[in-house]
């Protein structure tokens, strides 16, 4: 009975987490305009820098890793707000939180998806931009790995502070100043492989502290979002 | 687990549910206090009191999303915090807020709720949705559907679970007539087969087996009346 109880729990975790994974990447699919949202702003601010500062492409080849990182972070940060804001909303929270399967999984797909949506297209579009910013061409394939992993970190962190506010009408601030400071050594990691790499210097360091960043984050940060979650509810 | 014979035997020795002293404050006001219940297999428990007196409350503690009490849960004489996992497998919880994701279909809705649940049984989400009158519906996103209607997907659930213990929040709520009638047959039917239904209404039900409890009715209630928050 006990075996039997424990395999149908495997299997129900494993089922739980892509069930998961699936709707919300239904519900991102239907709500088309809200995904767009971040990376709209993102293609924006970045043609917005070279009528702002200045055409050359000197100049705009020094600021390009910044100002890529920079508004990478700040689309991700847009779209933090709504992750767990229309469960909480709709009753599906409660649901998840009393469900028999563990909390973290479903947590983990939600932020997967968040990462799918945001993080993954962000570092899609990102050597394009480069290209509007005159990113010398050794930095490429830097910006594009830094980001993988980087916004991945910042869709994990950026949780805690979306479960955290989740039941703030107006948690929008709040949860900028609560995640900003985590994200400060990514941004600092991510920008120096980029720099680094434009200047011709190896960046094996700056990827290994962004790969630790993100496997600390994959395993503490859906544990804080799940306990966060759990908080935030029972007010 | 849907034995008859298990569910029957313990239903005898022993109350599935037993609430002892169970207190619960909200911004420094006693909800309700020094709860003593004992519920059976079988038993339908509607719990009654004016609004605001903590029937909701009652209810999200008792389905374990608020852990904000004092006193006892148990679950088969077990306190609740160490059979967590058990009491899941076992219990199904409708709030007042139904749950349903409004861009999604019922199907796709039912799919999700059986995956993240406890056990269910073989019932397809057609079936289900067939026997509350959504046929022809199921690939309609759900806020092209009517509040009853939308009570009606929630209510679907109740199909597919194997869970013995309900947990329903006025799960009569804008259902029509045939509605009500066709959930107290499923709940009458579901304690005739040994399980346990806690629900709150202001419907005035017709169940033989039927335990009605008034909140007020408890020394440690206050009776106050909140203000609406």
């Amino acid at each position: 009975m006990q075996a039997e109880q424990a395999a149908r729990s495997n299997g129900g975790t494993f089922s739980m987490f892509w069930a998961t994974l699936r709707r919300d990447l239904t519900l991102a699919i239907r709500h088309r305009g809200e995904m767009a949202n971040p990376l709209v702003f993102f293609l924006i601010a970045i043609t917005m820098v070279p009528l702002g500062i200045s055409p050359e492409s000197g100049v705009l080849a020094s600021i390009a890793p910044g100002m890529i990182w920079v508004m990478a972070l700040l689309a991700t940060l847009l779209s933090l707000d709504g992750l767990f804001r229309s469960d909480f909303e709709d009753g599906s929270l409660e649901q998840m939180l009393i469900s028999p399967q563990p909390l973290y999984f479903t947590v983990l797909a939600k932020i997967l998806v968040h990462w799918l949506v945001t993080g993954l297209p962000v570092t899609l579009m990102a050597p394009l931009l480069g290209v509007m910013l005159a990113l010398p061409q050794a930095g490429y394939f830097p910006l594009c790995i830094s980001l993988l992993l980087g916004t991945a970190c910042m869709s994990l962190i950026g949780a805690i502070g979306a479960a955290l506010t989740v039941a703030l009408r107006k948690g929008g601030l709040l949860l900028s100043l609560i995640v900003m400071p985590l994200y400060v050594p990514v941004l600092i990691f991510g920008t120096s492989a980029v720099q680094n790499a434009v200047a011709g210097v190896a960046i094996n360091t700056q990827l290994a502290v962004l790969g630790a960043f993100l496997a600390i984050a994959i395993v503490l940060a859906p544990l804080a979002a799940a306990g966060a979650l759990r908080i935030a509810n029972n007010g | 687990m849907s034995d008859p014979a298990v569910s029957e035997s313990s239903s005898i020795s022993a109350p599935l549910l037993t609430l002892r002293q169970l207190s619960c404050e909200r911004d420094e006001r006693v909800l309700f206090g020094e709860l003593d219940l004992e519920c059976r297999a079988g038993e339908v428990i509607q719990v009654f009191g004016p609004n605001g007196s903590g029937k909701t409350t009652l209810l999200r503690t008792l389905a374990g999303v608020s852990p904000d009490y004092s006193g006892d849960i148990l679950w088969q004489d077990q306190p609740l915090p160490r059979v967590k996992w058990e009491y899941a497998q076992d219990l199904l919880y409708i709030g007042h807020l139904p749950g349903i994701k409004k861009a999604l279909t019922p199907a796709e809705n039912l799919r999700w709720y059986a995956a993240i649940g406890g056990t269910t049984t073989s019932v397809t989400n057609d079936e289900a949705l067939r026997q509350l009158e959504l046929q022809g519906y199921e690939d309609t996103p759900c806020y092209q559907l009517s509040a009853g209607q939308l009570r009606r997907v929630a209510l679907a659930r109740l199909y597919q679970t194997q869970a013995r213990i309900w947990i329903l929040d006025e799960p009569f709520t804008a259902l029509d007539k045939a509605g009500i009638a066709k959930l107290e047959q499923l709940i009458a039917a579901h304690a005739a087969k040994g399980g346990l239904v806690i629900l709150t209404s202001h419907q005035d039900l017709t169940l033989s087996n039927l335990r009605r409890i008034d909140l007020l009715d408890f020394p440690g209630s206050t009776g106050e009346v909140p203000y609406a928050s």
